[in-house]
């Protein structure tokens, strides 16, 4: 019984309980998250779906530890993360999580490789063994050639594949994507989409965002949000 | 390791400013120019101070200086017909003084006397200074030709004189004047020596020397010449008994130069029923000098302390328009979990690298100045080790104060906004 129930937390990487995001809108309060209860398990591949103002964006934040709770718990890898300081969330960031963008969110003046090592050089790696690392990043979203350009050369499909790369630098447990295609033509977003699920399959736990529903197709799971809540969930065995 | 990661940090800042060259160079301009200024004001200074001060210490700082002079009293009363004014210090004074004192290594007694002077077809007035051999240990003045005077012309009362280089200019005395006779009023004298000339006076260093001066032993003075001398001015004949001009007294050390001429000052008010002498100290010129120069430091300094300041504005001006402009890149560094202080110290990096550069290049520029003032203008110009470390601190000083503000605006960035950012 014991072993279970520790097995159970331990799939569950992601476990949010009566989540609550107050903003204070002049003299109104806004709830972007109205109470949401939901756990994401180790390995899953979710798609976070909802209309604007749903409150997508503000779950991607908190659960990305961008952003804390105004109320409720959000437990991280069996830890509570609910109210830890900004130092102790930018350490969970770095070690933890991968981030992939809308709009790539590449730093431009800094090259592919530098870009890529950018996680490592705030881990503290050796400039060695990270340019190694980053090389090897390249390689696997197919950009060995691209090392030394700089993210204005590059198309769309290619930033975000570099955009991939540091977000995998620090070899994460999760991924949040936040409309990976919305910039892409629908070729190029079928590429990046099936990079993730390739990713997932090698056992990331991948949260994107986005309303696109054939995007959201490519996720096994889908959590339509509304009004800061849970509307409804579709796949997996839930 | 740390002093590794701090030198990679400070590498990624200069790529960073290599990137945009022109906005980085002309954010320095500010640090340039002031400290830029810094340097070449301190060494335009420190030159002028220098030139000061060595003439100050050629007087020598162990020295004392006693002179006479004509006491108010006397003059008021000396334009009276057939008067004769005695004044001044006397031989018995020196012998006083030296005895006295178990500070006082040696005392040179002066004694002036203005003569006539003849050197074959040429004739000069001359100022004869009688004194011992020991003034030339004093007051420095190097051997050109020749020797100084020496213990046995005073002791033997030899008719021996040493003109100085100027003098002997003057007089047009060749190579061969050394042995030949100089005749001071109908007296005849051998030229045994010519030294250096001193550009100044003692205690008088703005005046140059355009006295013909001829140094005698003083006991042939005072046997030849005696005390008294009389001149001739505007028909009435004045007359004068002073026996010593002047006294030159060297102490052991410099700590004993105040507390001795403080002592002869107390010594000679009581045997002086009038104020006819002066007690100088070249040392203490040499603290009014230095004084002197902490004031023009003080009016220099802030000066370029403003200019400073200006350069520092200047550069927290671009680096709070730089934050503004990398906020998104910020936001992407904060969202990969860059801490604030890392943020912090990536700006404050950049800031303090670009002043330190501007330093340096000031200091480039501070040292260039002064030698083309020097070169163009003549005046004496002093780098000192102080005058490039100084400036140097400051603008790290100032990289570090005006980098803060905008380092920290940055840090403040919340990465939800600046990922937003456009």
């Amino acid at each position: 019984m014991i072993r279970e129930a520790e097995s159970n937390s331990n799939a569950k990487i992601i476990h949010l309980e009566n989540a609550q995001k107050i903003y204070q809108m002049g003299s109104s309060e806004v709830k972007a998250l109205a109470g949401v209860t939901i756990s994401f398990e180790r390995g899953s591949f979710w798609a976070i779906m909802g209309p604007s103002g749903s409150g997508k964006s503000t779950m991607m934040n908190i659960l990305g530890c961008l952003d804390r709770l105004s109320s409720g718990r959000y437990i991280l890898e069996g830890r509570d993360v609910s109210t830890l300081d900004d130092d102790s969330l930018s350490e969970l960031r770095l070690r933890h999580l991968g981030f992939v963008f809308q709009s790539f969110n590449l730093i431009p003046q800094l090259t592919v490789q530098r870009n890529i090592e950018l996680p490592l050089y705030y881990l503290g790696w050796e400039a060695s063994s990270s340019a190694e690392r980053a090389r090897e990043l390249a390689e696997k979203v197919g950009l060995m050639e691209r090392l030394h350009h700089r993210p204005a050369e590059l198309s769309g499909g290619q930033m975000q594949r570099v955009a991939i790369a540091r977000a995998l630098a620090n070899d994460p447990q999760i991924i949040f994507a936040d409309e990976p295609t919305g910039n892409l033509d629908t070729v190029t977003g079928k590429e990046i989409l099936g990079l993730l699920a390739e990713l997932n399959k090698q056992g990331k736990t991948i949260i994107m965002v986005t309303h696109e529903m054939d995007v959201a197709a490519y996720a096994r799971q889908r959590l339509h949000m509304l009004d800061g809540l849970v509307e409804r969930i579709e796949g997996g065995d839930q | 390791m740390r002093q590794i990661k701090l030198a990679r940090n400070i590498l990624l800042g200069i790529e960073d400013l290599l990137l945009h060259k022109l906005r980085s160079f002309l954010t320095t301009l500010g640090i340039v120019f002031g400290v830029g200024s810094v340097v070449a004001m301190l060494s335009v200074g420190e030159g002028a101070s220098k030139e000061a001060m060595d003439q100050i210490r050629k007087l020598g700082s162990n020295n004392i200086i006693i002179s006479s002079i004509k006491s108010i009293e006397e003059e008021s009363t000396s334009t009276t017909h057939s008067h004769m004014g005695i004044y001044g210090l006397t031989y018995e004074d020196g012998v006083r003084v030296a005895d006295t004192f178990k500070t006082i290594r040696q005392v040179a007694p002066v004694k002036l006397i203005r003569k006539e002077g003849r050197l074959g077809e040429r004739a000069l007035e001359l100022r004869i200074v009688g004194t011992t051999p020991v003034w030339f240990e004093l007051v420095q003045r190097p051997v050109v030709a020749g020797r100084v005077l020496i213990a046995s012309d005073d002791d033997e009362r030899a008719p021996a004189a040493v003109l100085t280089e100027f003098g002997a200019r003057k007089l047009l005395a060749a190579e061969n004047t050394i042995g030949q006779s100089l005749k001071i009023g109908s007296d005849r004298f051998e030229i045994v020596g010519i030294v250096k000339s001193e550009s100044g006076q003692a205690g008088n260093i703005q005046i140059p020397d355009q006295e013909v001066d001829v140094y005698i032993p003083i006991n042939v003075a005072r046997t030849y010449f005696g005390d008294i001398t009389a001149r001739m001015t505007s028909g009435t004949f004045e007359r004068e008994m002073v026996e010593l001009h002047q006294m030159i007294v060297q102490v052991n050390s410099i700590e004993d130069v105040e507390p001795t001429s403080k002592g002869i000052e107390d010594m000679l008010k009581r045997f002086h029923k009038k104020k006819d002498y002066l007690v100088s100290v070249p040392l203490a010129l040499l603290r009014q000098a230095e004084a002197t120069k902490r004031t023009f430091n003080v009016v220099l300094g802030s000066i370029a302390g403003i200019s400073l300041l200006v350069g520092g504005i200047g550069i927290m001006n671009i680096m709070l328009a730089s934050v503004t402009e990398r906020t998104r890149e910020i936001g992407i560094r904060r969202a990969i979990g860059a801490k604030r202080r890392q943020i912090i110290s990536q700006f404050l990096i950049e800031t303090v690298v670009l002043s330190i550069i501007g330093g340096l290049i000031g200091i480039g520029l501070g040292v260039l100045v002064p030698s083309l003032i020097t070169y163009f203008a003549g005046m004496p110009t002093v780098i000192t080790v102080a005058s490039i470390v100084l400036p140097l601190v400051i603008s790290f000083g100032v990289g570090i104060i005006f980098g803060l503000y905008p380092a920290v605006r940055a840090a403040k960035v919340d990465p939800i906004v600046a990922l937003r950012h456009e």
